[in-house]
């Protein structure tokens, strides 16, 4: 009942591979991993490939499938035509150990700097009380099997090996948004945690992570957008932001605000701050007016025609932005207008 | 071999399911320094699959519920062949230890009052299974692995160093234990000096020095052709125990979940939870017939409606009606699956169909179930909201396992401890849905409260590993690499193994069928034994795949042998020439060893099961022991009665 199809698998190790071509046969109803396992019982048999439950429940069968980051337990061969030839490789973003199988201790060193739940000091075991509504939330987050699907392909660090020291990734955002809304974790700096030791600041909200998300859990919208928008909620409150001014005037001389984005975990080395993303053209860079002597800071927050704070992306913007204005341009190194530094 | 990696530990716990990190957590907090020893990636463990949840008697939702009903139900789940005394131990504190889960973290569904929800699973009598949707397993995984960050963030704010005291080795596999003999004039029996393995990504060989090892690698579910189980269960701690000097009990008795899905053939065998049962998923065969109504065996007539109109009604009013037949111990429910497909009323596929779809608003299916509905629309390409499942009884789980010590988990070897499904006798001779998360968590805590009290006790007389063991453990490792193509393919020989379990050790067994798997286990023991790997020594899955054969195949020994040996049907084992019950054989346990060393013949003596204390057996209607007890037994009994009165 079977039909022979194509396969491109990628075969090889940290020093180097390609990609090998199989012709496998592959029966009704079958996924990816069916695939890979016959090539290993048939003709590669020890082709390296990672996987456990088979069922969409454990993620660790991660790969990316025709470019596309994906489970290969959960991609059905009735997805692609007969004659389409189906090409195998690792996930991009760790280093490769051999042919399928990846690196990913960066995921669990990320986990391990993320502080972990506070119990509640006046409360036994037995004597939490929460009601489904808030629970609920959280649990979107708890559903995360930990394939790692939305790092790999969070351009980020995504071929930018550079930016994962400072950097946690999608997953670990969406731990934050767990635990930031957890009815009863006892601390309440989850969110600044997020943006100064996270780098949620470097998240330009493209959603990619969302998009291979296996469990559907909206990371973007239900994790990373609500904390940017608290973070962005206090750093903008006129209140604050003109106490800030006016205490940290003696800090701010020179004359030009450097955008804060956080430290980074690594203690003493200044952060790298990946400048590409702006939201429409041209950008300016912030200044502030300078004082002199004797001089004082205007406080146009109070003169505002708005109650709310002002828009860290200007007043004058409307969202959405007409998809033609956007500018976007992948920060690098070698790019002498989008320095890393800024 | 010169330079192998050499780690000194206090305890190091082998799996990293629930039951190891369990018993790791309680280790560390012992202030133990603890190795964590995992064939896949930290988290990934197999308890990610349980999807029903943990059952613990803490009374949220029906507060007649307590630990004397839950130790109730446990035993007659169980057929009376538990070991009493872990079914009440763990009945006892089970609340307890999903307490705590939420002081590490856990977020399960919530009461009205904003207590943890509980709901109602197969054999239970009152909502009692702790659960988070239906990925409870995933948040108990989760939960334990965050604990265990967190307790490595506070030895990192002490020490300077995450793994100054609980250290994970990810992708590390373990091949031999290695022990001594006991000091002459002590006790006796072995001692464990440590453990030997290689790494999965390097091929590397590893070796850990400890008093104290804890097995907890769960199953064997992979020497069978349908499982729901992962690659990983390859009765790798069953192995392990026996080399070692310890024993199995009761390995006959197998665990087929009625409901696996059996179509697309690529799924064959994943679970559907009995949650989808619970919440009002019925059976029916190809005509039509909600046949579960033909199957309730007299032992459960009491408690088991007998027409779909009062099954119905217990949905909304369950104190009033009787509980629906589908709901029976999955035993029962897996035969009569298999008694529909054999007599043709099943599905091409070879299940029945279980429908959830003309049963809730696909509103309400979508909400209560939603991993399942997810499953299904990705992997079958079925809407359940829409049409029925497919499926089929599916092996599932091992009651049988190491032999233990009820309160402490130690086994005959001294510091060698067991814990969660590697461990035998808690369930007897079948395990109720829910019973295995809470399972873990008990006996996994007392497996690392006792591996580390044990440790202090061999304190500065610490055994220490033989170099010739390790050099005898590399050559093993290494021999299927140096037969290369030469020797036989593992992808086949493990085929073949599945085929012969499947077919002869399945379900339904008959003493034919078994002495000819016997003979046919012992034929592929010689192929295995010249077994062969292309590749190097890197994440090589065929090489792996050689070592676990070694353990499939020794393990799938006991559970033939065992299964001849016991002469009657009980729980998860179904003998076609002895149907019945029989009380005289809930007296016996069978215990394998290999008493001839390492690579001997399986030996099988039959053990007498420790009798129920008074208080305990007082707990049961006179009626309902009459079933199961022998006339001397029940004898005893009312004797003690008459003496109170």
């Amino acid at each position: 009942m079977g039909t022979k199809r194509n396969f491109r698998v990628w075969r090889g190790d940290s020093s180097g591979g390609a990609l090998g071509d199989y012709q496998v046969e592959v029966n009704d109803g079958e996924v990816v991993l069916d695939v890979i396992h016959r090539l290993q019982a048939t003709q590669a048999p020890d082709l390296a490939c990672r996987w456990n439950c088979k069922a969409g429940k454990c993620g660790s069968c991660s790969m990316e499938i025709n470019g596309t980051p994906r489970l290969s337990c959960m991609t059905r061969m009735s997805t692609f035509a007969e004659d389409e030839t189906v090409t195998v490789t690792p996930l991009r973003t760790f280093p490769v150990i051999r042919d399928l199988v990846t690196d990913v201790t960066f995921n669990y060193q990320k986990a391990r700097e993320m502080p972990a739940f506070a119990p509640p000091a006046d409360l036994a075991p037995g004597e939490y009380r929460m009601q489904q509504i808030d629970v609920e939330r959280s649990q979107e987050f708890r559903k995360c099997i930990e394939c790692f699907l939305c790092q790999n392909t969070c351009h980020v660090v995504r071929d930018h090996e550079e930016n994962k020291r400072a950097f946690s990734g999608p997953r670990l955002f969406i731990r934050a948004a767990e635990l930031d809304m957890h009815p009863l974790d006892a601390r309440t700096d989850r969110k600044e945690m997020a943006q100064a030791e996270q780098g949620l600041g470097y998240c330009n909200i493209t959603k990619c992570c969302t998009e291979v998300c296996p469990e559907h859990i909206k990371i973007t919208d239900n994790a990373i957008i609500p904390m940017k928008e608290r973070v962005v909620d206090r750093r903008y409150d006129p209140v604050v932001r003109l106490g800030r001014r006016i205490f940290r005037r003696d800090q701010l001389e020179g004359g030009v605000a450097t955008e804060d984005v956080g430290t980074v975990h690594v203690a003493g080395e200044a952060p790298h701050v990946p400048l590409g993303i702006s939201w429409h053209a041209p950008e300016a860079r912030p200044v502030i007016a300078s004082i002199q002597p004797g001089e004082r800071l205007s406080a146009t927050e109070f003169t505002l025609d708005r109650s709310g704070a002002a828009s860290p992306f200007g007043d004058d913007v409307e969202f959405p932005l007409p998809v033609e204005s956007l500018r976007y341009q992948r920060p690098s190194t070698a790019n002498p207008d989008y320095p890393l530094d800024h | 071999m010169t330079n192998i990696e050499r780690h000194q530990y206090d305890v190091v716990v082998i799996g990293a399911g629930g039951a190891g990190l369990r018993a790791a957590i309680e280790a560390r907090l012992a202030g133990k320094r603890t190795a964590i020893l995992s064939k896949s990636l930290f988290g990934k463990a197999h308890t990610v699959m349980a999807e029903g949840g943990a059952a613990a008697a803490m009374g949220n939702v029906n507060s007649r519920d307590n630990w004397m009903v839950h130790f109730r139900d446990t035993m007659r789940g169980g057929k009376f062949l538990n070991n009493v005394r872990m079914a009440e131990v763990h009945a006892k504190e089970a609340p307890d230890r999903v307490w705590e889960l939420e002081t590490y973290g856990a977020l399960f569904d919530r009461t009205k009052d904003g207590r943890i929800s509980q709901r109602n699973f197969g054999g239970h009598e009152y909502p009692r299974l702790a659960h988070v949707g239906d990925r409870t397993g995933l948040e108990l995984i989760r939960t334990l692995q965050q604990k265990i960050v967190s307790l490595q963030q506070e030895d990192k704010r002490e020490f300077g160093d995450y793994e100054a005291r609980l250290r994970v080795f990810a992708e590390c596999t373990v091949t031999e234990l290695l022990t001594v003999d006991g000091e002459p004039g002590s006790a006796g029996g072995r001692r464990c000096t440590g453990a030997f393995g290689y790494y999965r990504e390097s091929g590397d060989f590893v070796v850990f020095e400890a008093p104290a090892i804890v097995l907890a690698t769960g199953g064997v579910g992979k020497s069978y052709k349908v499982t729901s189980n992962s690659w990983e269960y390859t009765g790798d701690g069953h192995a392990l125990a026996l080399r070692a000097g310890a024993t199995l009990i009761n390995m006959e008795f197998l665990q087929f979940h009625p409901t696996g899905m059996v179509w697309p053939p690529s799924v064959k065998g994943i679970l559907v939870t009995e949650s989808v049962r619970g919440d009002g998923g019925i059976l029916t065969n190809t005509t039509g017939k909600r046949f579960m109504f033909d199957y309730v065996p007299d032992v459960f007539r009491k408690q088991y409606a007998d027409t779909p109109e009062e099954a119905d009604r217990w949905y909304t009013d369950p104190d009033y009606n009787r509980r629906p037949p589908e709901l029976l111990p999955r035993d029962e429910v897996a035969r009569a699956i298999n008694a529909e497909v054999k007599a043709g009323r099943g599905t091409q596929a070879g299940g029945v169909y279980l429908d959830v779809s003309s049963r809730l608003p696909a509103a309400e299916i979508t909400k209560r179930l939603p991993s399942m509905y997810h499953q299904f629309k990705e992997l079958a390409d079925v809407d359940i909201t829409k049409q029925p499942m497919e499926v089929g009884p599916t092996c599932h789980y091992v009651m049988g396992g190491v032999e233990v010590d009820a309160d402490t988990a130690a086994t005959l070897v001294h510091g060698l401890y067991a814990a969660g499904e590697v461990s035998g006798g808690m369930h007897g001779s079948n395990r109720l849905g829910g019973n295995s998360l809470s399972d873990l968590l008990v006996f996994g805590k007392r497996a690392g409260e006792y591996a580390a009290s044990y440790v202090d006790s061999v304190a500065g007389a610490r055994p220490r590993v033989v170099a010739a063991d390790i050099d005898a453990a590399v050559e093993t490792a290494l021999a299927p690499l140096s037969r290369g193509e030469g020797g036989e393919n593992p992808y086949t020989l493990h085929q073949e193994l599945q085929q012969v379990m499947g077919d002869l050790v399945g379900i339904i067994r008959r003493q034919s069928e078994l002495q000819d798997a016997l003979i046919r286990l012992g034929e592929l023991k010689e192929r295995v034994s010249k077994v062969g790997a292309t590749g190097g020594r890197r994440y090589n899955p065929g090489w792996h795949l050689a070592l676990d054969l070694r353990n499939m195949l020794v393990v799938s020994e006991c559970t033939a042998r065992a299964a001849l040996e016991r002469e009657e049907s009980r729980g998860g084992h179904t003998r076609e020439d002895f149907p019945d019950m029989d009380p005289r054989w809930r007296q016996v346990n069978l215990v394998c060893a290999l008493p001839d060393g390492p690579d001997g013949e399986v030996g099988l003596t039959r053990q007498d099961v420790t009798p129920m204390r008074p208080e305990l057996l007082a707990l049961f209607d006179r009626s309902e022991l009459a079933k199961y007890l022998t006339d001397e037994e029940l004898s005893v009994r009312d004797e003690a009665e008459g003496a109170e009165h």
